[in-house]
C-alpha cells in the first residue's frame, strides 16, 4: 500500500509539472509520542517520509564515568536508573557479569527469587509498553487498564524492598533481603487475576480492527537485516526467530523451568511487521505467568545474604555477561584492574541496537506511520544514552 | 469548594473578591504540558492513571506547551537538553508554574558528583515554583507538591508581582 | 559449535602473514589480538566462512589503557546459526587512536564506532558519518571517558561543575 502511493506522487508531479522539494521535518525532544527525549529528523515528500535520522544524547547522564569512581556494590542503584521500566532486569545483568568475573555461586533460593523478580518485571515492562503503543495509535483505554494491573506488581516489589520504580535489590553475591511472609501467596493471587485481565486486554486491542488496520504490514523487518544489525528480544522474534538469551545461552536457573518461546508468524500482515512485535509482547506475559508460578512450586529455604562478599576485589580480566530483558539482550562488559572499583564498564542496551534500523524501516511510508513503527520498537531513552 | 456551598444556598448570588475567583478559577483548572524526561516521568504517568488519579485536581495533559498553565520538569535535566526546555517555558504563555520533580531536576540528584553532563538542578535555567524530592517521588509526593503548589497560587495577589 | 582454538587455527590459515595472537589468560574469555588495520578485512573472513559464520556483531566498545599509553576496541562478536563467539582485540596509539571502520560488514556498528569516538576519540577510517552522538555536537572540552579528561566550567552560559 505504501509503495503504491510513492508511484502515484511521482506520477502526478511529471504530469502537472509542480516543483516539489524534500522538506525537513523535526519531530523534536518534546513529543508526546516519542517515548522520552528523542529528536527525529524526517524526511518528507508530501506525506511520504524518505530518511529518518535520530538524534540522541538528550538523557546522557554519564553511567559509565560514574561506575569508574564507585566500588562494585555502588554501581547497582546507577545500573538501575539505565532502564527504568526494568530495573529489576539491569540489576540482574550486573550479578550475572559481576558473579561470572569473581566466580562465585549464589544459593538457589537466590537464584529462584531472582528469577521471579524479573519475570514480574517483564510483565510490568509489557505493560507500559503495550499501554503507551495504544495511546499512541489513539486508544487511551488500554493505557488505564495496563497501569492498573501495574499497580499491584509493584505493590508486590514495595513489600519486598520498599521501592516501586528503583529497587536496588539484587545486590552481587545476592540480595538485599528476603522476601515479605506473604510474598508468594500475594504473587499467585495476582497470577490467577492477571491472567483474565490479558485476556480482556486482547478484547479491546489485539483483535481490534481499527488496530490492525493500522499496524499490520506496517514497518516490516526482514530476519537477516535485523541480525545484520543485532537486533534481539521482541523486536527479533517478532520476525519469526526464535532467539532467546534464557533458551539460547542461559543463566540463573532458567533451564530447570519449562516455557516456551513466541515468535511472530504474519497473522494479519507480513511476518515482521509491528503487529506482530507487539502480540509476541502479548505471548510473553502468558509465558511470564508460567515461569512465575514454576518457580514458586520449586522455591528452596535457605539464605539470601550468606554469598554476599564482604569487599569486591576480583583478579585483573574482563568479563562479558548477558541477560534477556524485556527489550532485548542487556549486556555488561566489565574490565577489572585489581582494584575495588571497576576500571571500565560498558553496557550494550537493546534500544541503543534497536534504534538505528529506524531508517531502514521507515521508507516509504506516511507520518503517522512512523510514530507507529517507534512505538512497536518499544525503546526506552535511558538506557540509550546511558 | 467551600465557599461556593455556603453561598449558593441564598439564590445564586456570590460575594467574594476578584483576586480569590481569579485565584480559584486558575488553580481548578492547571493544565500540563506532557512532558516527560526519564524515570519520574513513569511515576508522573502512574499519577495519572485511575490510581492515584491527577485529573480530579483538573489537571489534564496538553501536546503543546502554548496550551498550558504548568510544566513538570520529571526527570534529569542535561546540558543537551536544557537549553531546549528553556525554549519550551518561553512559549508558554503568563501565567506559567513549574514544579520540579525529582532530586535530578532538584540538584543534580545521584549524578551530582561525576556527571559531566548533568545540569545540577534545572533553577539554574528557569525559575522554579515547587520542588518535589524524592528519587522517584511517589504519586502521593506529586499530589502534595500540586497541593502546595494550589497553596501558593491561592495567595497571589494581583497588584503586588511576585519575585 | 567452535572453540576458540579452532577458530584461532582457520584464522592462522587464512591470514599467514598477520601477526595474530590468542591470549587465553584471562580469567573468563580468549581474546584474539589483532592489528588496527586488517580488522575489516578479517571481519569479512570471519562473517563469510561457511564454517564460522559470524553474522551478528554484539558489542563493540573501547578502553583507554593509560598505563600501557594505548587505547583499545574490543569486539564480541557470535553466530546465530553455529552458536559460537569469540572477542577480538585491537590496539592503537593513544595519541593518534585509528582503527579500521566494520560497519561495510555488520551495520550495526555504525552507532557503536559513533560512540566509540565521541567518548574516546577513536577516529574510524571508512565509516560513512562519523560524528559526536551523546555528547552535544558542538562540545569542545575533549573526550569524555578517557582517564585524564577536565571538566569545563560553563557551557553555553551554564554551570557545569556542583
Amino acid at each position: 500500500m505504501s509503495q503504491d502511493l510513492t508511484k502515484n506522487t511521482k506520477v502526478s508531479s511529471q504530469s502537472s509539472k509542480i516543483r516539489t522539494e524534500e522538506m525537513i521535518l523535526n519531530m523534536g525532544p518534546q513529543h508526546p509520542s516519542t517515548h522520552g527525549v528523542l529528536r527525529l529528523e524526517l524526511g518528507l515528500e508530501g506525506e511520504i517520509v524518505t530518511k529518518v535520522i535520530p538524534h540522541i544524547g538528550y538523557l546522557h547522564r554519564c553511567f559509565e564515568k560514574h561506575c569508574e569512581a564507585m566500588t562494585y556494590p555502588q554501581v547497582v542503584p546507577y545500573t538501575d536508573r539505565m532502564d527504568y521500566l526494568a530495573s529489576m532486569g539491569n540489576e540482574f545483568g550486573y550479578a550475572v557479569a559481576m558473579e561470572k568475573l569473581l566466580g562465585i555461586e549464589v544459593p538457589q533460593r537466590v537464584e529462584y527469587i531472582r528469577v521471579i523478580m524479573a519475570e514480574l518485571q517483564r510483565i510490568a515492562s509489557h505493560l507500559v509498553a503495550l499501554g503507551t503503543y495504544g495511546a499512541d495509535i489513539g486508544a487511551f483505554t488500554p493505557f488505564l487498564f495496563c497501569f492498573i494491573d501495574r499497580e499491584k506488581i509493584l505493590h508486590l516489589f514495595e513489600i519486598t524492598c520498599g521501592a516501586r520504580l528503583l529497587y536496588n535489590y539484587i545486590w552481587v553475591g545476592g540480595l538485599s533481603h528476603d522476601i515479605h511472609p506473604d510474598f508468594v501467596r500475594k504473587t499467585r493471587e495476582f497470577i490467577k487475576e492477571f491472567r483474565p485481565n490479558l485476556k480482556e486486554i486482547n478484547d479491546l486491542l489485539t483483535h481490534n480492527r481499527i488496530f490492525i488496520d493500522r499496524t499490520a504490514n506496517v514497518g516490516v523487518l526482514p530476519i537477516e537485516t535485523a541480525i545484520n544489525f543485532g537486533v534481539s528480544g521482541p523486536n527479533l522474534r517478532g520476525s519469526g526467530m526464535k532467539w532467546d538469551i534464557r533458551r539460547d545461552d542461559p543463566y540463573s536457573v532458567y533451564s530447570k523451568l519449562d516455557f516456551d518461546i513466541p515468535v511472530g508468524k504474519g497473522t494479519y500482515g507480513t511476518t515482521g511487521d509491528s503487529w506482530d512485535r507487539y502480540f509476541v509482547r502479548v505471548l510473553e506475559m502468558e509465558e511470564s505467568c508460567k515461569i512465575i508460578e514454576q518457580a514458586l512450586d520449586q522455591l528452596p529455604e535457605g539464605d539470601v545474604t550468606s554469598a554476599i562478599p564482604k569487599r569486591i576485589k576480583p583478579n585483573v580480566g574482563h568479563v562479558y555477561g548477558r541477560v534477556e530483558n524485556p527489550r532485548g539482550e542487556l549486556g555488561y562488559f566489565i574490565v577489572s584492574d585489581g582494584s575495588t572499583s571497576p576500571y571500565r564498564v560498558k553496557v550494550r542496551p537493546p534500544s541503543f541496537v534497536t534504534l538505528q534500523i529506524m531508517d531502514e524501516i521507515c521508507k516509504g511510508y506516511m507520518v503517522a506511520d512512523v510514530v507507529t513503527i517507534l512505538g512497536s520498537l518499544d525503546i526506552v531513552l535511558g538506557e540509550i544514552d546511558r | 469548594m467551600g465557599f461556593l456551598d455556603k453561598e449558593f444556598n441564598d439564590g445564586n448570588i456570590v460575594i467574594t473578591t476578584a483576586e480569590d475567583i481569579m485565584n480559584w478559577a486558575r488553580l481548578s483548572s492547571l493544565w500540563q504540558v506532557s512532558f516527560g524526561l526519564a524515570c519520574c516521568a513513569i511515576e508522573m504517568m502512574a499519577t495519572s492513571a485511575s490510581h492515584y488519579d491527577f485529573d480530579r485536581f483538573g489537571v489534564i495533559p496538553r501536546p503543546s506547551p502554548r496550551q498550558a498553565d504548568i510544566i513538570i520538569i520529571s526527570g534529569t535535566v542535561t546540558l543537551k537538553m536544557a537549553t531546549r526546555i528553556k525554549r519550551l517555558y518561553e512559549q508558554m504563555p503568563e501565567p506559567k508554574y513549574i514544579i520540579s520533580m525529582g532530586s535530578c531536576a532538584n540538584c543534580g540528584g545521584p549524578y551530582w558528583e561525576h556527571g559531566y553532563h548533568v545540569l545540577k538542578g534545572i533553577d539554574r535555567v528557569i525559575p522554579v515554583d515547587v520542588y518535589v524530592p524524592g528519587c522517584p517521588p511517589r504519586p502521593e509526593a506529586l499530589l502534595e507538591g500540586l497541593l502546595k503548589l494550589q497553596e501558593k497560587i491561592r495567595n497571589e495577589s494581583m497588584i503586588k508581582k511576585s519575585a | 559449535m567452535k572453540k576458540a582454538e579452532e577458530i584461532f587455527q582457520l584464522l592462522k590459515d587464512n591470514f599467514p602473514d598477520q601477526n595474530l595472537e590468542l591470549k587465553t589468560d584471562q580469567p573468563t574469555e580468549p581474546v584474539i589480538l589483532i592489528a588496527p588495520d586488517e580488522i575489516e578485512k578479517i571481519s569479512l573472513f570471519l562473517y563469510k566462512n561457511t564454517e564460522l559464520l559470524f553474522d551478528s556483531l554484539v558489542l563493540l566498545s573501547g578502553v583507554d589503557e593509560v598505563k600501557a599509553n594505548l587505547i583499545s576496541v574490543y569486539y564480541h562478536i557470535e553466530s546465530t546459526s553455529l552458536k559460537h563467539k569469540i572477542v577480538l582485540k585491537v590496539s592503537t596509539d593513544r595519541n593518534n587512536p585509528e582503527v579500521v571502520s566494520v560497519t561495510s560488514v555488520w551495520k550495526g556498528a555504525d552507532w557503536h564506532e559513533r560512540e566509540a569516538y565521541d567518548m574516546f576519540g577513536i577516529k574510524f577510517t571508512n565509516h560513512p558519518d562519523l560524528r559526536r552522538i551523546l555528547m552535544p555536537y558542538d562540545w569542545e572540552a575533549g573526550y569524555p571517558l578517557r582517564k585524564d579528561y577536565e571538566n569545563p566550567e560553563f557551557y553555553q552560559g551554564m554551570k557545569v561543575p556542583y
